[in-house]
């Protein structure tokens, strides 16, 4: 770690001292550093510091375009950070060969945005698409298998045999859900679980979310701006402001952390250090 | 006034560039493909699904291409050769005509428009809907799983069709030459038949292969590289169609200067 790292976490805020006392302990499970990229002229990730600890629930907050996509694509490997160092379990991800970078992607799930849901499939080979596309299973097994995981989340056998598109926004969102737990990953990524969802099934995905993590024992990654998504899902929480962590701290403190900056957002208060970038 | 001068060479450099940075993408596109093809895993049932696409869905338009192609083509000899009295190298001339140009060209053309179009919305919408980075975490390596497949269905596929389309053209010629220009079948087909060489034949086939690769580069390379929306999709699959349809005319010229230049 480097030392400019470490000034930038000490003085971030009062929950940070949790997370490095975590680091100190033990390896992180995932350990970001000095992660930065840029698009073009405009610099999305400006040093982006982050220690996630084995099975724990960590938020990642935000504004629309703070980076919080662009983090979670670098942990991914769908992005490639211009610099910096991501390392899972210890081991480097961004130096790993191909094979093995792949290898690594066995252990982790993740649940976009949208669902991405494969339209082509039904949703049963959409549930067990990892077990499939490695041979691991057999079609047979794969149907038992995603029926199983789909009463998980709280759906019948039949939503197995029809199109994603035949789903409403909640149905797709448990099935992505369903298919981002179906190969029993110990890290999982959430991309904006609750948008386009209505309050209780916000609730309700939110609820199936903790429980799927928790039966797994798995370490959860996810990034909102809902902040009641934000409470119930995550025990940390991290703000990301211009590419930066700027806090992290309890999910429980959001709204009163002491941070000008986290306060304001997770109050959704017009005026504040955060301004809005408004043409006028 | 420097600036007036300097805007139309700045844009000339900056297309020059830009066409470049696409063909050197366009290769290492289709190398990492290629190399995927003899890479286990082989996803067998996408390769069928390709397969089927291309081969069996578009017979229908391919034939019929074929059939009026080979028909035109008797009609139009006919009305040229009668003024020099040679009528009757009109078989030859549809055959040879067909087996070694139209035939994969006009059936490469029609393939282009159908099944080069449907690689790049679907893999373009699977862009912009996160499904290929859907694939990536799931263990997935898209190229293998998009565009392997693909390469290889089409690659196999446009022979088989441009076989069948030889030979409903040379049909097409044959129905044309005996119920309206009073050809006997049997001479008909004895000089078509007299003049066909396997050489003909195997030029098509190669020729096929070919195009086939290059529709089903084209589909899914447009496809893979597209952003921004239904609009970027829809520019993907127009990019998709007008590209492999001129590479396919030019790689018919250079393919051809292989064959048969003296």
């Amino acid at each position: 770690m480097s030392n400019g790292s470490d000034d930038r976490m000490a003085q971030a805020g009062p929950g940070t001292a949790g997370l490095n006392r975590s680091a100190l302990t033990s390896t992180p499970k995932i350990r970001m550093r000095g992660v930065r990229k840029a698009f073009g002229p405009k610099r999305v990730l400006d040093g982006v510091d982050l220690d996630v600890a084995a099975g724990q629930g960590v938020v990642i907050l935000g504004g629309s375009g703070s980076g919080k996509s662009v983090t979670i694509k670098c942990i991914l490997g769908l992005i490639t950070p211009d610099e910096g160092v991501i390392e899972i379990d210890g081991v480097d991800v961004l130096r790993l060969p191909r094979r093995e970078r792949e290898a690594l992607g066995d252990r982790i799930g993740m649940l976009f945005q949208n669902g991405a849901l494969f339209d082509s499939l039904p949703v049963w080979e959409n549930v067990c698409f990892k077990l499939l596309a490695q041979n691991r299973i057999t079609r047979a097994k794969a149907r038992d298998r995603a029926v199983e995981v789909l009463a998980q989340v709280g759906l019948a056998e039949t939503v197995g045999d029809l199109s994603p598109a035949e789903l409403s926004g909640g149905m797709q969102k448990r099935v992505a859900l369903a298919r981002a737990i179906a190969a029993q990953p110990d890290i999982i990524f959430f991309d904006e679980p609750t948008t386009g969802l209505d309050p209780i099934m916000g609730a309700v995905i939110d609820g199936l979310i903790v429980d799927c993590v928790k039966r797994l024992g798995a370490t959860a990654v996810s990034i909102t701006h809902d902040m009641a998504s934000a409470r119930r899902i995550g025990e940390t929480a991290a703000m990301i402001h211009k590419g930066r962590i700027v806090w992290t701290g309890p999910a429980g403190n959001l709204g009163h952390s002491g941070n000008a900056m986290v306060d304001q957002f997770a109050n959704g208060e017009r005026e504040g250090p955060i301004q809005m970038e408004l043409r006028r | 006034m420097a600036a007036i001068l300097l805007d139309p060479l700045a844009a000339i450099g900056r297309a020059t560039l830009g066409a470049c940075r696409a063909v050197g993408d366009v290769a290492l596109f289709a190398l990492e493909g290629v190399s995927h093809l003899v890479r286990p895993p082989f996803y067998g049932r996408l390769f069928w699904r390709a397969f089927l696409e291309v081969a069996w869905f578009s017979l229908p338009v391919v034939a019929l291409t074929a059939v009026f192609t080979g028909m035109v083509l008797a009609l139009q000899s006919y009305t040229g050769f009668a003024r020099f009295n040679a009528q009757s190298a009109i078989a030859s001339v549809v055959v040879i005509s067909l087996v070694r140009e139209l035939g994969p060209v006009l059936a490469a053309l029609m393939v282009a428009g159908r099944i080069g179009a449907s690689f790049a919305a679907e893999i373009g919408t699977m862009r912009v809907t996160d499904q290929i980075d859907a694939l990536t975490t799931l263990s997935t390596n898209p190229m293998k799983y998009l565009v392997a497949p693909r390469l290889l269905a089409a690659t196999l596929a446009l022979p088989l069709l441009v076989l069948v389309a030889d030979v409903l053209g040379v049909m097409g010629g044959w129905l044309i030459g005996t119920l309206k220009l009073g050809f006997v079948s049997a001479a008909y087909l004895k000089s078509t038949f007299d003049f066909l060489q396997t050489g003909d034949v195997i030029s098509g086939l190669v020729k096929a292969a070919a195009f086939g690769f290059i529709i089903a580069l084209m589909g899914t390379w447009c496809g893979y590289r597209s952003k921004g929306g239904a609009q970027g999709v829809g520019g993907a699959t127009t990019a998709a169609v007008v590209a492999s349809s001129i590479l396919i005319l030019a790689l018919d010229y250079v393919l051809t200067e292989i064959f048969f230049a003296q």
